[in-house]
């Protein structure tokens, strides 16, 4: 406890609140640059953390992460773009909000989730830290397996038309996946003998150009309408009671996402991508009006929220105590950590504990923070893009894209996919395909992949390597789940057509 | 950042200073705009730590600005390909290069876009050995009985390391074809899951770098170190030359130029790398790493080893 108290204490200073207010404050507006991402963000913060201290250091990364978590929401609600992967989830409820006149509602409940999530990741990351990295230390190849096959399950309840047409966009995913140099084995694979195409599709690029292009050539066609249909502009201001009292009347829902949240952060190399869509499909699927989401219904707005937001400590379970990085800006604070002679694990919480604790405590400071940062930070984004003709948003909006593509991976290359992959998202979406179930399929093929691949080779002494597949009990309760999932998905569905 | 455009009168006083230091000519006009200082890797490894903290030393040695990029993709082959199709040789453009991966992938795949000898090679800076770790509570206690083991139970026993036919890889056959182990070799996505698959016993013992090993501390033990001599930093782990087996090598990494830069500036560039190593040692060191200095004709024979020691592995 004293070291709970010396830790605080050394957070609590003038200059640390100023480096989180400062952090939190420009994680925001580069999470909310579609194709800005967190990894990207804590790599260019590296060189200014070498001038401090390690605590200052990991402080201000630790804001920068929530920050940018958080401010993906913004574009995810105003123009359905999602700024970074961990918000895909949020447009499907936050942006209809917004075409409804609610965009105001939709940001002060998504700051709100935020904050809830962001706090409740780090009171798991105080006291639950152990035990939480023994479970995660169970997910090997098997269990990753399962964990995909579980994910690209989600595709049945993701789908807003037919589940037809979300398990071929699915498929799509997966097949867009194996472009580039394959996970285990190190072939090239459809790369057709042309080199820059070895470093596959990212799933930002995919993000990009399958979200945020189609919606822009929806705004050029219909105008200003895409983005407030009704009259609902200018609505008086932040309703923080209400958004306090939309957020918390649904406690199961937030208990839920948060847990969920929390449980995939622990996954290594799950990643944030999928948290929010896991708790928005969790969402759905528990509440009574299911057929009320993706239109609007705040339920979903704070699944997704709150449990991306609950990933940002979340995954310093594994990086704290293992050295396992979680998700990708977990590897540069495990950089920085090293560099100043920290070494993850438990003595870095029983011989630098100050430090360890009070990089926890900052997290949720920079957390509570997100409340005045994002209502002043929030107000600021939606004037703009809403006081903005669309004839100057949605080409600036289009360099943004296209100079955060570039950014990625400093590849012109991939500027020309992702532009490439925009006019084919808009195309199949007018054929009635969703992007997210391709989005899904990218992320989720390779980590399927990779875990049948490792596990089959973990079993070359057996006579049918396969059965590897089966053998440990967390993958026996992934398969249950899988198919239990399946079971729920299509039965309703027979059910209805009885009647 | 870049300050190409000057007023006529600061290009007047500049050409005058300019005249005035003359002195030692040449090295006067380089480095005359920003370096660019690529990395074929994700932010957040080695290479790009490494590269963070050269970024500030390079910038107040040289008096200009230098942009680290990353350019990740292929196992760095995508950024390879790319400078040694379009940098220009001028000295302002020099990319990290990393062994024995420069010297895999070409022979390994025909698309890879870049050749081994495409380079200039600046100096290769750091060396990494690779290490044999199990787990802490692990039955094997030296690295003798793991070869038993293997011996005895062929391919039962899982090695994990960092990709397909990478430095981790080669020199998991390479102890294979020396020990007559049988061992399973099974690639991960780079370093950063390889402590989740040890300490979880997904796999039997990894095969990685030396700073993995220090990184885990008394979490795993490190069985043997492919190094010359003991590392200061693992002083109770013995070398697998000391064990019977030749067995040194690990990752090296470096900086090169595009094919056909000035010998001057590559030299140049050479003696500062060297100098901010031993600034960095105080840092890097105790991680794990070993500072070199291997430039010239040094750092291509350099290749022609790895490629003596692993190209048949390769060509299989």
């Amino acid at each position: 406890m004293d070291v709970l108290i010396a830790a605080a204490l050394a957070v609590l200073q003038p200059h640390m609140l100023l480096i989180v207010l400062l952090g939190v404050t420009a994680g925001l507006f580069v999470g909310a640059l579609p194709g800005l991402t967190a990894t990207m963000a804590l790599a260019l913060m590296l060189p200014f953390t070498f001038a401090m201290d390690a605590l200052e250091g990991l402080v201000a990364l630790g804001a920068v992460y929530m920050g940018t978590i958080y401010g993906g929401a913004f574009t995810a609600i105003l123009i359905n773009t999602p700024g970074t992967p961990s918000s895909i989830a949020t447009t499907f409820d936050g942006h209809p909000m917004a075409k409804q006149g609610r965009a105001l509602e939709a940001i002060s409940i998504a700051t709100i989730a935020s904050v809830v999530g962001g706090v409740v990741g780090v009171v798991f990351l105080l006291l639950a830290a152990p035990p939480l990295a023994q479970l995660a230390l169970k997910f090997g190849p098997s269990e990753m397996f399962w964990v995909a096959i579980l994910g690209l399950t989600l595709i049945g309840s993701l789908s807003t038309g037919s589940v037809l047409k979300g398990l071929l966009g699915g498929a799509l995913g997966l097949l867009i996946g194996t472009i580039g140099i394959s996970p285990i084995g190190g072939e090239s694979r459809f790369t057709f003998g042309w080199p820059p195409l070895q470093a596959g599709i990212s799933l930002i690029v995919a993000l990009i150009g399958l979200f945020v292009i189609p919606e822009l050539l929806n705004m050029m066609r219909q105008g200003r309408a895409a983005i407030d249909s009704t009259a609902g502009l200018g609505d008086g201001g932040f309703r923080f009671g209400g958004a306090m009292r939309t957020v918390f009347s649904k406690p199961v829902n937030l208990i839920r996402s948060c847990l969920i949240g929390q449980i995939i952060a622990i996954i290594p190399g799950a990643g944030g991508s999928i948290t929010s869509l896991v708790a928005y499909n969790e969402a759905k699927r528990g509440s009574d009006d299911p057929d009320s989401f993706g239109k609007g219904n705040p339920e979903g707005l704070v699944a997704s929220e709150s449990s991306n937001n609950v990933m940002v400590a979340g995954s310093m379970v594994p990086l704290l105590t293992l050295g396992i990085p979680g998700a990708p800006p977990d590897a540069v604070i495990l950089g920085v950590m090293l560099l100043h002679g920290l070494r993850p694990g438990l003595e870095l919480f029983s011989e630098t504990g100050v430090l360890a604790n009070g990089f926890i405590i900052s997290m949720g400071l920079a957390a509570l923070m997100l409340i005045p940062v994002g209502l002043l930070g929030g107000r600021l984004i939606y004037q703009v893009i809403m006081r903005t003709p669309h004839y100057f948003l949605v080409p600036t909006i289009l360099v943004i894209t296209m100079l955060g593509t570039y950014a990625l991976r400093n590849n012109l290359v991939d500027v020309a996919l992702m532009l490439g992959l925009g006019v084919v998202g808009f195309g199949i979406r007018g054929l009635g395909l969703d992007a997210a179930p391709i989005v899904l399929g990218l992320i989720l093929g390779t980590i399927a992949e990779q875990g049948y691949v490792q596990t089959i080779l973990g079993g070359m002494a057996m006579d049918i390597p396969q059965l590897r597949l089966l053998e440990n009990t967390l993958s026996q309760i992934l398969i249950v789940l899988t198919v239990a999932v399946i079971g729920w998905t299509a039965w309703p569905r027979k059910h209805r057509r009885k009647e | 950042m870049t300050k190409t455009k000057l007023t006529p009168f600061a290009s007047l006083l500049g050409a005058v200073a300019g005249l005035a230091l003359a002195a030692p000519a040449f090295a006067q006009d380089f480095p005359s705009r920003a370096i660019e200082y690529i990395i074929p890797f994700n932010p957040g490894g080695e290479s790009d730590i490494t590269a963070r903290m050269q970024e500030p030393m390079m910038e107040e040695a040289l008096g200009v600005g230098v942009n680290v990029r990353h350019q990740p993709g292929g196992g760095g082959a995508v950024a390879w390909a790319e400078f040694q199709g379009n940098a220009e040789p001028d000295g302002h453009e020099i990319i990290g290069i990393n062994l024995p991966h420069i010297v895999g992938q070409p022979i390994q795949r025909a698309d890879s876009g870049y050749t081994t000898d495409g380079f200039d090679i600046i100096t290769w800076f750091h060396f990494t050995p690779h290490v044999l770790v199990v787990r802490a509570d692990s039955q094997f206690q030296t690295l003798e009985d793991v070869v038993n083991f293997a011996k005895e139970n062929p391919q039962s026993l899982t090695v994990g390391g960092s990709g397909t036919f990478s430095g981790n890889h080669l020199e998991t056959l390479r102890m294979e074809q020396l020990t007559e182990a049988d061992v399973t070799y099974i690639p991960f996505t780079g370093t950063g899951p390889l402590p989740a698959a040890i300490l979880g016993g997904h796999v039997g013992a990894v095969i990685s770098n030396s700073t993995l090993a220090v990184q885990m501390g008394d979490d795993v033990r490190t069985l043997a170190v492919a190094s010359e001599e003991r590392l200061n930093v693992l002083p109770d782990t013995p070398t697998f030359r000391e064990l019977g087996y030749d067995i040194v090598g690990g990752t090296y990494r470096g900086v090169a130029a595009p094919k056909g830069t000035p010998a001057d500036r590559v030299e140049m560039l050479a003696d500062l790398f060297t100098e901010m190593n031993t600034t960095m040692a105080e840092r890097q060191v105790p991680m794990g790493f070993q500072m070199t200095d291997i430039r010239g004709q040094a750092a291509v024979d350099l290749l022609a080893r790895l490629r003596d020691q692993y190209g048949d592995f390769l060509t299989q």
